[in-house]
């Protein structure tokens, strides 16, 4: 059974042509590894993914963005609002119950931060809150962008935990990244857009 | 039919199918518009009551006729556009706005210039006068909103849009003005009413109003071909097309 | 329904944190009045009768300073691609927003307009009654008007003098009915049908132009 299938997907942005013909599958338990150089089409793939974007041709097929969560390129924290109330506004978008945000915050080294705005904080620090919207509640499909990106050490350290821990939980990740994933991860797929 | 009309949609078709029809279009365009103003301007006889100032008509009513069609062309090609998603129909609103607004203050010009001797006056808050200027302001905000996007999708979907918005508030600013001169003067001299009009002047008013929806078809046909090249330069079609003009 | 409420609350906790900016646009209202005033004869009679077209483009000029920023924020931090993948409806989100420009800038700016009316000289009375009346009923469909502009807006790096100039002639009809319906009170005339006209207008961009808004913001991911 598959969480998500690309079949024959054709991706543009606006009148030019970026990918033509992908197709792949994530069944529970897999990693796919989307690699490529900037400006491939890693991102507007994504957004074809989680139904932000329509396809040129081909077919996405699988769960619905409901059930997944998909950190993009952006944070989507609103620069005056404090942690802790980005993430809970961001749950009543998602009609997503908030009693877990401080533990998410927790899980990610934010605690101390949670009242603070969102602009006061370091590129890696949001990056992290980002990903605490993983914690919130358990949905089986993971789509990150670049999670990487602005993280330290430590965070892709325990970046590679959450996500070894969500495949064990026979979740799916589809991750791009020009980045050598961190941990070890036993089902990867790689899909290379060169 | 159908299919017929389906692969007229593509747009290497429709650049082939316009690449033949319209130097037939813009020839019988100039000679109905030819006639119908000569016939107009010499042959027909001076208005009883407006003398020879009544002849702008042949300019002024094709070019007020056209500003209207062409405004709901673009808003038909745009609810095409939105939700069939149709390359044609994209470039149709792109190609209609610069061609409509130009008609549309041809009208607006020709009307000031027939309002002075007849109001006394170049301009008159007139309801009709009056959307035709919102009409053109209308006009260049799709003009504005297209060239400010660099995808031409995008930019095409968005004056789509708009063109529909104010597809639906050009009757409701018509009946705005109507109602604002009403509160103020009930005006006589504004009002023509439907005018008789006898066959040695009508005739060539029909014949310069069909002269004058062939130019316009002509330029439309002319830019949606302009437009699909630009946006499917990247296509082989248009490659193989250009490496064929350049051989001969 | 519950989400145009949650949407609102998080417009309204944003906007607590920036006081000074949704005064400006009441600050640039009493400016532009008081500057009409100037620019007229001292003690002139006329400017009475001039004050409900003053007043009216004067409180549409203001309440179009701030829609340019309405969806770009969202745009920007990320927000508003969010709102398109989670289960409620878009149309939704554009409502709530429309509905917040209103509240934060429309309608303290028709409770400005009363002592910025009797600063030109109107009298209270029928006239005030249909300025206000009017103002209630034409700043929403600003707002949702403008909502719309700058939705079709939103992906533009600069949009500032273009949002205008796609509203302001879709607005003639406010202006014409609201300044009308003012002096036709004045002269001692029935302004209920300028008024009537306003709220179907109003009736009609309410029940269309949030679900157009959101068509349009859409346009920016495709």
């Amino acid at each position: 059974m598959y969480l998500l299938s690309a079949i024959a997907v054709d991706v543009a942005r606006g009148d030019r042509a970026l990918l033509e013909g992908i197709s792949f599958s994530v069944a529970a338990g897999d990693l796919l590894h989307i690699k490529g150089r900037n400006g491939a089409g890693k991102s507007s793939l994504i957004e074809v993914l989680v139904g932000l974007r329509r396809p040129q041709r081909g077919r996405v097929e699988g769960l619905q963005s409901q059930q997944m969560h998909w950190v993009g390129h952006r944070n989507a924290l609103q620069p005056d609002l404090t942690l802790a109330e980005n993430l809970r506004s961001w749950c009543s978008l998602q009609k997503l119950k908030t009693a877990n945000v401080s533990d998410a915050l927790e899980h990610l080294g934010l605690r101390a931060l949670r009242h603070r705005p969102a602009r006061t904080l370091s590129m890696g620090q949001k990056r992290r809150a980002a990903l605490a919207r993983l914690l919130i509640s358990p949905r089986p499909l993971w789509i990150l962008d670049e999670p990487l990106s602005g993280l330290d050490t430590q965070g892709t350290l325990l970046l590679g935990k959450l996500m070894n821990a969500h495949l064990a939980d026979q979740g799916g990740i589809v991750v791009t990244s020009h980045q050598p994933l961190p941990g070890r991860i036993a089902r990867v797929s790689v899909l290379d857009l060169a | 039919m159908w299919t017929w009309f389906h692969r007229l949609a593509s747009p290497p078709s429709f650049y082939q199918f316009s690449e033949i029809v319209s130097p037939w279009v813009l020839l019988s365009a100039l000679g109905l518009l030819g006639y119908g103003l000569f016939a107009g301007l010499w042959m027909a006889p001076p208005d009883y009551q407006q003398g020879d100032a009544f002849r702008i008509i042949y300019v002024h009513v094709p070019a007020a006729a056209l500003s209207l069609s062409l405004y709901t062309g673009m808003a038909v090609a745009g609810i095409i556009a939105l939700i069939w998603r149709m390359k044609l129909a994209e470039s149709a609103i792109a190609a209609l706005a610069p061609v409509g607004a130009s008609f549309t203050a041809l009208a607006l010009l020709t009307g000031m210039l027939w309002g002075k001797p007849m109001w006394g006056a170049w301009w008159k808050w007139d309801a009709r006068l009056t959307s035709e200027l919102v009409l053109l302001f209308l006009y260049l905000g799709i003009i504005g909103l297209n060239s400010a996007f660099v995808d031409r999708r995008a930019a095409a979907r968005a004056c789509a849009l708009l063109a529909i918005v104010g597809a639906v508030n050009v009757p409701i600013v018509k009946y705005s003005v109507d109602w604002w001169n009403s509160l103020h003067q009930a005006s006589t001299i504004l009002k023509f009413g439907k005018p008789t009009i006898t066959p040695e002047m009508g005739i060539p008013l029909y014949i310069s109003l069909a002269g004058s929806y062939l130019l316009a078809g002509y330029a439309v046909l002319r830019r949606m071909q302009n437009e699909l090249l630009l946006r499917e330069r990247r296509a082989n079609w248009v490659s193989k097309l250009l490496s064929e003009q350049k051989q001969p | 329904m519950i989400s145009v409420i949650q949407h609102l609350a998080r417009e309204f906790r944003v906007a607590a944190r920036h006081k000074t900016e949704w005064l400006m646009p009441l600050l640039f209202f009493a400016m532009v009045t008081v500057l009409f005033a100037l620019g007229s004869k001292p003690g002139d009679p006329r400017l009475a009768e001039m004050a409900p077209s003053v007043l009216w483009v004067g409180a549409l000029l203001a309440a179009l300073l701030t829609l340019d920023r309405l969806f770009r924020g969202d745009l920007d931090d990320g927000w508003l691609e969010q709102v398109f993948v989670a289960p409620g409806a878009p149309t939704t989100y554009a409502l709530a927003k429309m509905l917040s420009h209103w509240l934060l800038t429309g309608l303290p700016l028709v409770l400005l307009a009363m002592p910025l009316g009797l600063l030109l000289g109107m009298k209270a009375g029928q006239g005030m009654n249909a300025l206000l009346i009017g103002l209630l009923l034409g700043t929403p469909i600003l707002s949702l008007l403008g909502g719309f502009a700058a939705a079709l807006t939103v992906g533009l790096p600069r949009a500032g003098l273009l949002l205008p100039i796609l509203v302001l002639p879709i607005l003639s009809p406010v202006v014409i009915f609201g300044s009308g319906a003012v002096r036709a009170a004045n002269a001692g005339l029935d302004s209920s049908g300028p008024i009537y006209f306003l709220a179907a207008l109003l009736t009609l961009g309410l029940t269309l132009l949030p679900w157009v808004a959101s068509v349009a913001l859409r346009n920016a991911f495709d």
